[in-house]
């Protein structure tokens, strides 16, 4: 693999919440065209990296340089303008409860650009017929299933033609055809585009498919990084317990889990 | 000596408050000049939001300043008689419809229409992590919610009031020409001599004070929704009680600055 151009990169990167540390000083790079998959369990704080990238978290040290500009320390017109150059789909979508569904991914448009109101109407019907949506345009996101929410808000995450997607657990809590209906978005939109994407999950299965490279964070550290390959390889204890599926009490040491009991008691 | 750490706990927190209350009026005056977003959409959601607050409203604004007219009517009525003194109910119903039950009563439907209404939108926003997808489209969520917000009800609420203390005139008018001996006509002369520019100037300066601060109470309280839909209910809830202990509050102290300022001339 070339090395191409970082887009993102994220160095020494900790966030606290209060006084208990989520993520430890992780250092990585997104390169320019290439999908990203962080993987990690509940509770490993990579949601917590997903919001802190595009600066809904503020990072208690480290930088996050997207296109060479620390979000860390841009002020509200820079932030602005790294914002209209990414998109996030959340989770459950996030879509703007009180707008239709066209709405929701015509807001961007109006609100970032000149555009003619008509060429916004055709915009917005190109980007819901390439997540499978057309024809929805006058349906409130409340009358939308789990799925369709996903792909709705992707549809919105992508209607100013970001540079770089962001996504977080595309598939969880759908059913497995849904899921590989969104791996394959995915890996069309991959296709088509020459996107960077950042994609958070808790499958493997999906993230070896849509990943070029894989992140495993646990508790806040990167413990694998590199090619799909190479992670799946890996002989590193805690990434063979995340591939091979063994629960965590299995592996805790007995003194370790011994002291979660008495900590603190006198 | 405990209370007196409580006291002072509780002064600290309600000098926070209102604190946080300037904070988000503050933001909102800068970002209605300075944001980057644009001024017709702006007003365009603030036309929006002046029809849900304001024009939806004048129904049940009107319908109730009617009602108190009628009210006032009958009580001042039921004292003037006794003393003989019947003419003067047009003057004692419009001077108090006009100094402080206008705007008063007007402010406090408004609350509970809409000031519960923005608490529980942007409450619900925050839970449901629209106010983030906002923000990642570069759309501060104070320019793009709240400063509409305020432009509506700095300017609705004075027109609220303007209508609520014509209804009032108008109630005290029925109970007038029933149960007073007037002619219509007469009821409105002797309320028109009775009534100062300066009598619907000062409720009309409330009204804006009022209209601001219930918006920012309002938003505020929207904004520091904790997670989960309950916490949606506790903030409408705290938003529409602070919204109506500061109304009265501001009430209390404009009113005693009327009157001050009235004696001293």
């Amino acid at each position: 693999m070339t090395a191409a151009e970082a887009i993102v990169s994220v160095s020494n990167l900790r966030v606290d919440y209060g006084s208990r540390e989520v993520l430890h000083g992780l250092t990585f790079e997104v390169r320019r065209g290439e999908t990203l998959v962080v993987i990690g369990g509940s509770g490993s704080g990579k949601s917590t990296m997903l919001r802190t990238l595009v600066g809904l978290e503020r990072p208690s040290s480290g930088e996050v340089r997207i296109k060479g500009v620390d979000i860390t320390r841009a002020g509200a017109r820079e932030m602005d303008g790294i914002r209209k150059r990414i998109g996030l789909a959340f989770q459950g979508g996030a879509l703007i409860g009180s707008m239709s569904l066209g709405g929701n991914i015509s807001l961007p448009l109006l609100e970032h650009t000149t555009l003619e109101p008509s060429t916004i109407e055709v915009m917005v019907r190109i980007k819901l017929e390439q997540v499978g949506l057309s024809g929805f345009e006058n349906y409130s996101p409340s009358q939308l299933s789990g799925g369709m929410k996903k792909r709705a808000a992707l549809a919105r995450a992508m209607a100013l033609d970001p540079e770089i997607l962001f996504f977080d657990e595309p598939s969880a809590g759908l059913d497995p055809i849904t899921a590989a209906g969104i791996d394959d978005l995915i890996l069309s939109l991959k296709k088509a585009y020459a996107l960077s994407m950042v994609v958070v999950t808790h499958e493997l299965a999906r993230a070896f498919l849509i990943a070029d490279r894989i992140i495993l964070l646990d508790r806040g550290n990167i413990v694998a990084m590199g090619p799909v390959d190479e992670v799946r390889n890996s002989e590193h204890p805690r990434v063979r317990q995340f591939l091979d599926r063994i629960a965590d009490s299995a592996q805790d040491d007995d003194v370790d889990h011994l002291r979660m009991f008495t900590e603190g008691i006198r | 000596m405990q209370w007196v750490a409580g006291v002072g706990a509780a002064t600290e927190r309600s000098v926070a408050y209102v604190g946080e209350l300037a904070e988000i009026l503050g933001n909102s005056l800068r970002l209605l000049f300075l944001s980057p977003l644009k001024r017709g959409r702006m007003l365009q959601r603030a036309v929006h939001e002046a029809m849900g607050a304001g024009v939806r409203a004048l129904p049940i604004v009107s319908l109730i300043t009617f009602f108190v007219g009628i009210i006032i009517a009958l009580q001042g009525a039921y004292q003037l008689q006794r003393i003989g003194a019947m003419q003067l109910v047009p003057s004692l119903v419009a001077i108090s419809i006009t100094r402080e039950l206008g705007p008063l009563v007007t402010a406090i439907v408004v609350i509970g229409r809409s000031g519960s209404a923005f608490a529980a939108e942007i409450g619900t926003m925050r839970v449901t992590e629209e106010l983030d997808a906002l923000k990642t489209m570069a759309l501060d969520p104070v320019a793009f919610l709240v400063v509409p917000k305020f432009l509506a009800m700095a300017v609705m609420l004075p027109c609220l009031t303007i209508v609520a203390d014509l209804m009032g005139v108008l109630g005290g008018s029925l109970f007038g020409v029933i149960g007073g001996g007037f002619s219509f006509g007469g009821y409105l002369i002797a309320t028109q001599d009775a009534l100062l520019a300066r009598d619907i100037a000062s409720g009309f300066v409330k009204s804006v004070v009022f209209g601001i601060t219930i918006t920012a109470v309002a938003c505020k309280e929207g904004f520091s929704t904790g997670a989960g839909a309950e916490e949606v209910g506790l903030s409408t809830t705290s938003a529409v009680v602070v919204s109506i202990l500061l109304v009265i509050l501001i009430d209390l102290v404009f009113t005693v600055l009327f009157y001050v300022a009235k004696g001293s001339a």
